[in-house]
């Protein structure tokens, strides 16, 4: 049974997202970690490998030449049965592209924390969500965080989550670049006996094993292919029961939970902001303020991206009159960009659906202010009036 | 470790017959003397390819110790991954075995080109395993396309013989040198056909702490249009005219010349090497004898090079 850890043993620390990654790593005791450097999660790695030049972890760290020898080391390395993470950002994770489909595809429950940043031309460091959507559809489970402290948690479940039998799929967890990987914030950090109660070690379900010898990762062609895809389908749908469990074990050590999906101020909304990481936070910001002013606005924010919880989204936003979604990501030449693609689809059997208005925020690191925030709901309600509204539009760019 | 022939037939094969290799193919003779020279246990991580492709079809398989596919360019970064999660879960007592060996295997294709940078970091890194190249001179398995190792005048159908050209024109990349540039303890060339030198050599290889690197020189009737009869004749033929020498490479830096090209008195003409291949034929057309004599006199001089290196 897990217990609540005492307030006593909780240390407060002021960590950087990336440094609460690098402490939830060392606490789940991983086996080897292997990476290459790319900002912003840079940080990830190098707290890490101060741990393992000081003796503090057991792991394994495997300094690669490259994103794609990172994941690829972790495939082998996780299809011994090892627990394993790596990191990543951008170009990184576009180079890591191939694999990401090996890993998901062979069922290795990697953890791989994502600095979200910017895909280059013109090159950029900072944050949107263009490198982790564009990787929507690899069969990686994606989790994002708005704060450091979530960070930290989500981190330390996304092992129990990937390793779960039922599920044996790996995990994105993805904070925002900078904004949430440089910045320092107040964290509370279990003590490290609680962590490893909490994730255990790893039980693999089938190894590479000379006493047992399997061949994996096979050719495999139209015979037998298409049902390797319906078994992979089939764990991605287990995710949330799983994720709802791990969660409430979660809640009963820290009393902290996160849901797949956060409500604030839906039930009675007319407005709902649909978002996540920290334009989220901004957004509770605005909601707080307009809702001062006597406005009926609310915040729906995702945590769960992959896979998608469509049936929650549509509960809480079926009653509103408009769903304003906030992303950070282009889908060129789609009809609208990912997010508003993934709550269309979700909203589309509903015989009375609220209009969905779609903004694309704050590309390449562009400041996402509460007053982009308030624009887009300011839009939204006179879209209402006029009852239509675009596909989608930018905010914040100069046109 | 001399290996005697008793022992090696002692040995239980490591892959099973029934695997998709063409008729002729030297490829399963490789991984079978691959085989013989194991101490186990084993682990194999392996690259795309023909050897990949045919042996583990779902839901067959014809290996019978662990083996891993994960994609075209990363065999050894595989192998890294494994070779180090064995490290993390000894030091932690969650493996029941005291050691394991790792091998990974890549055809030329996914090792002089593709895969190159990932064989170079994790020699650059030192992992404890040993990598084997099976080269048969081209991308086989997507149809026969030239490769950083296809030979000069090879006909492939990404280096065509043409009315202006004749095969490609570029030399072979010296895979083996480039490697021991690395200073990792341990390379040698080997052939299927050279059976008692190859297991020799490969045991080393697992022998030595650190990487090391076994290039296999390896027939393929389909891409070379060459008779399925003549696989082991041609592999004691690249030996025999230079195309292949056998030697090994220690620490980067000593060069060891080994028995079958050691007692050459002198090299056997290319062309003995080239006739019997349909990959070649252009070759003998009036235009392309000069670019033919070229070619000769490059093998040549690379010879008399090696044996300067290997002393003799
Ligand atoms: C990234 C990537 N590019 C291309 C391919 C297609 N491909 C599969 S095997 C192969 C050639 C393999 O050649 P080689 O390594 O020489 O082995 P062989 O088939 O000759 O044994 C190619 C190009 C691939 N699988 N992955
Ligand atoms: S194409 Fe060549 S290398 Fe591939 S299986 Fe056939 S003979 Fe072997």
């Amino acid at each position: 049974m897990t217990k609540q850890v005492p307030q006593s043993e909780i240390r407060i620390e002021g960590l950087t997202g990336d440094a609460a990654i690098a402490h939830a790593l060392k606490q789940c005791d991983i086996d080897v970690l292997s990476a290459y450097p790319i900002t912003p999660q840079t940080i990830i790695v190098e707290d890490f490998q101060k741990f393992a030049a000081d003796g503090e972890v057991k792991t394994r760290v495997i300094p690669v030449e490259s994103e794609h020898s990172a994941l690829s080391a972790c495939v082998g390395a996780s299809a011994l049965g090892a627990r394993v993470a790596t990191a990543s950002a951008s170009a990184g994770l576009a180079l890591m592209w191939e694999i990401l489909y090996c890993a998901a595809s062979m069922r290795q429950p990697i953890v791989l924390a994502v600095a979200n940043r910017a895909l280059s031309a013109p090159i950029n460091i900072h944050n949107d969500w263009s490198d982790t959507y564009g990787a929507r559809d690899s069969g990686f489970i994606q989790l994002y965080c708005q704060s450091c402290q979530e960070a930290y948690d989500t981190t330390i479940m996304a092992f129990k989550i990937a390793e779960d039998h039922r599920v044996l799929l790996p995990v994105m967890v993805c904070i925002d670049g900078f904004i949430l990987s440089h910045n320092v914030e107040r964290v509370e950090m279990l003590p490290d006996k609680a962590v490893q109660d909490f994730v255990g070690v790893r039980v693999p379900y089938q190894v590479l094993d000379p006493d047992n010898p399997i061949t994996m990762g096979p050719l495999c062609l139209t015979d037998y292919y298409f049902e390797f895809k319906e078994q992979q389908d089939r764990a991605m749908k287990a995710v949330p029961e799983v994720y709802k469990a791990v969660e409430a074990e979660f809640k009963e050590m820290t009393g902290r939970s996160y849901g797949v999906v956060e409500k604030y101020m839906t039930d009675d909304a007319d407005i709902i902001v649909f978002t996540h990481s920290t334009p989220a936070g901004t957004a509770k910001a605005v909601v707080n303020a307009m809702r001062e002013k006597g406005e009926k606005v609310g915040l729906l924010r995702l945590k769960m991206f992959r896979p998608f919880p469509a049936e929650q989204v549509r509960e809480a936003v079926k009653k509103a009159k408009a769903v304003a979604v906030f992303e950070k990501c282009m889908s060129f030449g789609a009809p609208s960009n990912p997010l508003a693609l993934e709550l269309r689809t979700a909203l589309y059997d509903l015989e009375k659906k609220p209009m969905v208005t779609d903004f694309v925020i704050g590309l390449g690191g562009r400041d996402v202010p509460p007053t982009t925030i308030v624009d887009g709901i300011e839009k939204t309600k006179k879209y209402l009036q006029e009852r239509s509204a675009p596909m989608y539009e930018t905010l914040g760019v100069r046109k | 470790m001399a290996v005697s022939l008793k022992d090696m037939l002692k040995k239980e094969s490591i892959l099973s017959s029934g695997h998709r290799l063409c008729a002729g193919c030297a490829a399963p003779t490789v991984v079978k003397l691959m085989g013989m020279a194991l101490r186990g246990p084993t682990v194999v991580c392996e690259a795309t390819g023909c050897l990949e492709v045919a042996t583990t079809i779902y839901p067959f398989t014809a290996w019978k110790i662990p083996w891993i596919h994960v994609a075209f360019e990363n065999a050894a970064a595989v192998a890294s991954g494994v070779y180090e999660a064995f490290q993390a879960m000894k030091a932690k007592g969650r493996t029941k075995y005291e050691h394991l060996d790792v091998v990974a295997i890549g055809g030329d294709g996914a090792t002089f080109d593709i895969g190159f940078g990932a064989l170079s970091g994790a020699l650059e890194r030192g992992h404890d395993f040993v990598y084997m190249v099976y080269d048969n001179g081209a991308y086989q398995n997507t149809g026969i396309q030239r490769s950083g190792a296809t030979l000069t005048g090879q006909e492939t159908t990404t280096s065509w013989a043409g009315k202006v050209e004749p095969g490609k024109l570029q030399r072979k990349k010296p895979i083996s040198e480039i490697v021991a540039a690395h200073k990792i303890p341990y390379v040698a060339t080997v052939t299927p056909y050279h059976y008692r030198d190859f297991v020799t050599k490969f045991r080393k290889a697992l022998e030595v702490e650190g990487p090391a690197f076994i290039h296999a020189f390896s027939p393929c009737p389909r891409g070379w249009r060459s008779e399925t009869g003549k696989t082991m004749e041609l592999a004691r033929l690249a030996v025999e005219t230079g195309v292949h020498p056998l030697y090994e490479i220690i620490n980067g830096e000593e060069y060891v010349m080994s028995a079958p090209s050691k007692s050459l008195k002198e090299l056997k003409p290319l062309d003995d090497f080239m006739k019997p291949q349909g990959q070649f034929k252009h070759l003998y057309r009036p235009e392309w004898e000069s670019f033919r004599l070229k070619i000769q006199e490059q093998i040549t001089a690379d010879w008399e090079l090696l044996k300067k290196k290997c002393g003799v």
